[in-house]
């Protein structure tokens, strides 16, 4: 088998943890295991396997952010957004495969939170993988119980007449958060819209980036 | 709190999960089903692509791709091959 | 049971074991229909990879101080989940 990623930067530059020279641990030897009696069995193709992982590696949070600048400079396509999140991205071209996505709005007055309980639902066809911190048991209890606490943790401290809407991802949506479009960008492009828009606003534990 | 950059055995992992089910050998659910079953135990012991990992093969064990004995035999194979992941790949 | 947005319902308290997307935190709990979402199949047949016919899927809304009581950060707060409608009675 080809090193095929293994000398490869990751999409933020930094070299891939060097853990296979590690040892072979057992579940390890179970993806081999595993991976080997698909291809054998004629269910996948190792070509399959490397063109998922290249399509995963491609899938980042610009993606979603590109969506939000859009949102933010015209105004029917922020409408077809809050209306029908699939068939928004999949406007702009985003290969999102059969994901239903919801975009809620933040306002003056109105701040949304994305949390999955029961396990790690993320958009992920649209932002990449989700963070570590997101699939852990600690978030994913406390974003539903006390979401104020966990953004206040975030750096993100909610006024009082602020009102917080916390989206638990229990079945088929997945959900991103449409931040309000930062103060002083009036004669902003999409291109430098979008590099204000960070993985962790689309989420709701952050907010974009202001103007340089 | 950040995210790390994933191992290679751990987007293959990513990656079975979403071929497996492109295949219709299980569904989401069939492998959330898996992870709660589990327990808390697991929770506690295994890293995320761990339990994935654990969660595909019950479903593809249950879904008849292949057999416990087929199972058994590949990954006493693929120990053989070396000590590290990178040289039982 | 076709519901329209702002309708009362109560997540039903059942407690069977097995794989169940409706969280135990919301289940007795009332919320309103926030949108309904159309149908989807069933996931507590799918996840045994049993035939799995669709059931209507809503957004349901709950106050804060309707799931947590006194103990909500501040009452008014929201949240909203998807409940399939074989967990949902009219309240």
């Amino acid at each position: 088998m080809p090193h095929d990623h293994h000398d490869h930067l990751s999409p933020s530059g930094h070299p891939y943890r060097q853990d296979n020279d590690g040892p072979l641990s057992y579940w390890q030897t179970m993806e081999i295991a595993v991976r080997e009696l698909m291809i054998e069995k004629g269910e996948v193709s190792a070509a399959e396997v490397s063109a998922q992982i290249d399509a995963m590696d491609a899938r980042t949070p610009a993606n979603g952010a590109r969506v939000v600048a859009r949102a933010w400079s015209d105004p029917e396509f922020k409408a077809r957004l809050l209306a029908n999140g699939s068939d928004a991205a999949r406007e702009m071209g985003f290969d999102i495969g059969p994901m239903h996505l919801v975009a809620v709005e933040n306002t003056e007055d109105t701040h949304n939170l994305i949390v999955c309980t029961l396990c790690s639902c993320y958009p992920r066809n649209l932002l990449g993988l989700p963070p570590d911190w997101y699939k852990t048991r600690e978030y994913r209890s406390r974003a539903v119980k006390e979401p104020r606490k966990v953004l206040s943790e975030f750096g993100l401290d909610l006024p009082e007449n602020t009102t917080l809407r916390v989206h638990d991802s229990t079945a088929d949506m997945r959900y991103i958060v449409l931040p309000a479009r930062p103060k002083g960008t009036d004669s902003m492009d999409s291109d430098a819209l979008a590099a204000l828009v960070t993985r962790d606003s689309m989420i709701g534990v952050g907010l974009p980036k202001s103007p340089a | 709190m950040d995210s790390h950059d994933f191992a290679l055995w751990e987007k293959r992992v990513d990656a079975l999960m979403i071929l497996g089910a492109a295949r219709g050998h299980f569904t989401v659910d069939g492998l959330r089903r898996a992870l709660e079953d589990m327990g808390e135990d697991a929770f506690e012991k295994m890293t995320y692509y761990e339990r994935w990992i654990a969660a595909i093969n019950q479903n593809l064990i249950e879904a008849g791709v292949y057999s416990l004995e087929e199972l058994g035999s590949k990954m006493a194979e693929v120990e053989a091959r070396g000590e590290t992941y990178g040289a039982a790949q | 049971m076709n519901l329209t947005p702002g309708t009362r319902v109560r997540i039903r308290a059942w407690s069977p074991p097995g794989h169940i997307r409706t969280p135990n935190y919301l289940r007795g709990r009332t919320g309103i229909i926030e949108r309904a979402l159309g149908p989807f199949e069933n996931p507590e047949q799918r996840a045994y990879a049993l035939p799995a016919p669709k059931r209507e899927l809503y957004r349901v809304r709950f106050s804060m101080a309707e799931i947590w009581g006194s103990d909500a950060e501040r009452p008014e707060d929201t949240l909203d989940a998807e409940v399939y409608a074989h967990w949902l009675e009219e309240a």
